[in-house]
């Protein structure tokens, strides 16, 4: 029985030829991914009750982007207590307030296929569209990886998801991921490892791919994988990485999976996920005019440079509504420094969009951008739960960032397509 | 020892249990606004003690630890759900909170008295009389729990080596 790529990659960091699914065996970490809110603050006094420092420093990437850049003293006192113990601990790959941890990892040249990592954050199967086995844990297991260099895994099944065709104008990688998240639900993915398959897959760049596997999270997926191609190593060479022996992490023709789900990109519409959950997701034309507040252009999800292009191709030379604002958070200081470059950020100022610093801002209602009372948000994030950016009663709505665009522009929620055909 | 029981739906994520806008709080007063946006009375209500029964995809969503952390400060020993996220799960284990998954969850409603048998995950639900199943616990989680946590685990595995 041939192995998949995700079997190869866990039988290799738990020094073993072969896993079958359902074994618990002790993995080998290549790379740790921290971030300011469960990193340091919450392993910093563990480790020190421990009395034991980091295993391996080169191999933890510590990044501050939840609570940059600080908005009172409690969200001051976490990054200097981050900064703190990242000299404390030797970790040269410290990048504060570059961006999303997500986002810059891959682009500090930090993943290859092949790899076994983890971060500490749910959205780390991002990693994934590199052909890693990335997968988020808590604060608590990150501790046990930081002091021994190893964690525990229960081999997952593995599901094809395969797409085939390719999608119109206005349509994106966050379109397929909702369809997926409504079609499979949140729980779709059971804890296992998605495989992301089929022609589609293979004509997206990668960042598009890092939206498929980033939202893996929201199918409930333990990690989102593609394999890894001439694109991926093209990409890592691009950013300083070393690809490695990448043709070996490619799935088995006679692979196992669990299950194997089928979708078109041929008749994709665009997608609007209604709160409050991504399993919301319906055609853009079944959602209604509904009035927004506030636009949002951000997170891992959707403020990569090619999320930036899209919102700028709708809103050349176009104003947004009256009385309502878009807000822009580029994922990463490298994007923007980009986005500027290609004259992206300029379009969306003279649109009428504020812009923030690069990193989660809004997301998580952890930083900058938060909502008010009763406020409606239509946001290209990855997740809209009840209260998440922001007060409790405020609403949000999921869009790729053309449809979010094109909805500004009108201010309520509307069909990309109308902007651009 | 006969626990009374909070009951909640499917799909119950980290941002209720632990939302965003109070992550910055200390533990005890974060927890107050714990599962405040569905039940605002709940932090006030829960006594030490008590279980959470609820159906699926229990605790989907962030990696924030604090999302178990909070149900154990407000005095919650077990959750008991037909499935949980797999962050969560973990996440549980390495804090010392079990988290049972029951597809006999429909037969435990709220103010019901269940008591709760960890290692063989067997629920008897004292209220209607029925005995309820639970799954097992894997081996290596089991340890994590009757260690305490993971903290624990380790302080005492570092001290032998
Ligand atoms: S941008 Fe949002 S989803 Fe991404 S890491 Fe930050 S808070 Fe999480």
């Amino acid at each position: 029985m041939g192995q998949t790529i995700a079997e190869k990659i866990i039988a290799k960091a738990a020094g073993q030829q072969t896993v079958k699914p359902g074994d618990i065996v002790t993995c080998n970490v290549d790379l740790a991914m921290i971030h300011d809110s469960g990193g340091p603050r919450r392993v910093k006094p563990l480790m020190e009750k421990l009395g034991v420092s980091v295993w391996d420093p080169n191999k933890v990437v510590l990044i501050s982007d939840h609570f940059t850049p600080c908005t009172d003293a409690e969200s001051a006192n976490i990054l200097k207590l981050t900064r703190e113990w990242a000299a404390e601990q030797g970790i040269i790959n410290f990048y504060d307030q570059q961006g999303i941890c997500h986002v810059v990892t891959p682009e500090r040249g930090h993943i290859h296929p092949g790899m076994f990592a983890v971060g500490g954050d749910s959205h780390s199967p991002t990693g994934g569209a590199f052909g890693s086995y990335m997968f988020g844990i808590g604060a608590t297991d990150m501790l046990g990886v930081l002091v021994t260099g190893q964690t525990w895994i229960k081999v997952p099944e593995t599901i094809n998801i395969k797409w085939s065709g390719d999608f119109g104008v206005g349509i994106a990688a966050k379109d397929m991921a909702l369809k997926m998240c409504a079609t499979l639900g949140m729980d779709g993915g059971d804890y296992q490892s998605i495989l992301y398959s089929g022609d589609t897959i293979e004509n997206l760049d990668m960042m598009e791919r890092m939206t498929l596997s980033n939202m893996a999270a929201e199918l409930g997926a333990q990690s989102g994988l593609i394999e890894p191609d001439e694109k991926t190593v093209d990409y890592i060479k691009s950013v300083g990485g070393v690809p490695g022996d990448w043709q070996n992490f490619k799935s088995d023709p006679d692979a196992n999976y669990s299950v194997s789900h089928e979708f078109s990109a041929i008749d994709l519409e665009p997608q609007v996920a209604v709160p409050h959950s991504p399993a919301n997701a319906v055609a853009v034309g079944d959602v209604g005019k509904d009035q927004i507040d506030q636009f949002y252009i951000g997170a891992c999800t959707g403020a990569k440079l090619n999320d930036l292009e899209m919102a700028a191709s709708v809103l050349k030379g176009k104003k947004i509504a009256a009385g309502k604002r878009l807000t822009v958070a580029p994922a990463s200081s490298r994007i923007l420094a980009q986005a500027i470059k290609q004259g992206i950020i300029e379009v969306l100022l003279e649109a009428g969009a504020g812009l923030l610093p690069p990193g989660c801002g809004a997301c998580a209602g952890y930083g900058v951008g938060v909502l008010a009372e009763d406020e409606v948000c239509l946001a290209s994030t990855a997740r809209n739960f009840q209260g998440r950016m922001g007060a409790s009663t405020s609403k949000v709505y999921l869009a790729s960032p053309y449809t979010v665009a094109a909805s500004a522009i009108r201010g309520h929620i509307s069909d990309p397509r109308e902007e651009l055909l | 020892m006969s626990s009374r029981v909070w009951k909640f739906g499917d799909d119950i994520n980290t941002d209720i249990l632990a939302p965003g806008i109070y992550i910055k709080l200390p533990l005890n007063e974060l927890a107050q606004h714990c599962l405040e946006s569905i039940d605002p009375s709940f932090a006030s209500r829960v006594c030490e003690g008590d279980i959470i029964v609820a159906g699926n995809n229990f605790g989907m969503g962030s990696s924030r630890e604090q999302a178990p952390q909070v149900l154990k400060e407000l005095g919650i020993t077990a959750v008991i759900a037909a499935s949980f996220g797999g962050i969560f799960y973990r996440n549980a284990f390495n804090l010392g909170l079990p988290a049972i998954i029951s597809k006999d969850f429909t037969k435990i409603a709220a103010d019901h008295q269940i008591e709760l048998d960890i290692k063989t995950g067997r629920i008897c639900n004292i209220t209607t009389g029925q005995d309820l199943v639970g799954e097992k616990i894997p081996e290596n989680l089991l340890t994590l729990i009757e260690a305490g946590g993971l903290v624990p685990y380790l302080e005492s595995n570092l001290n032998n080596n």
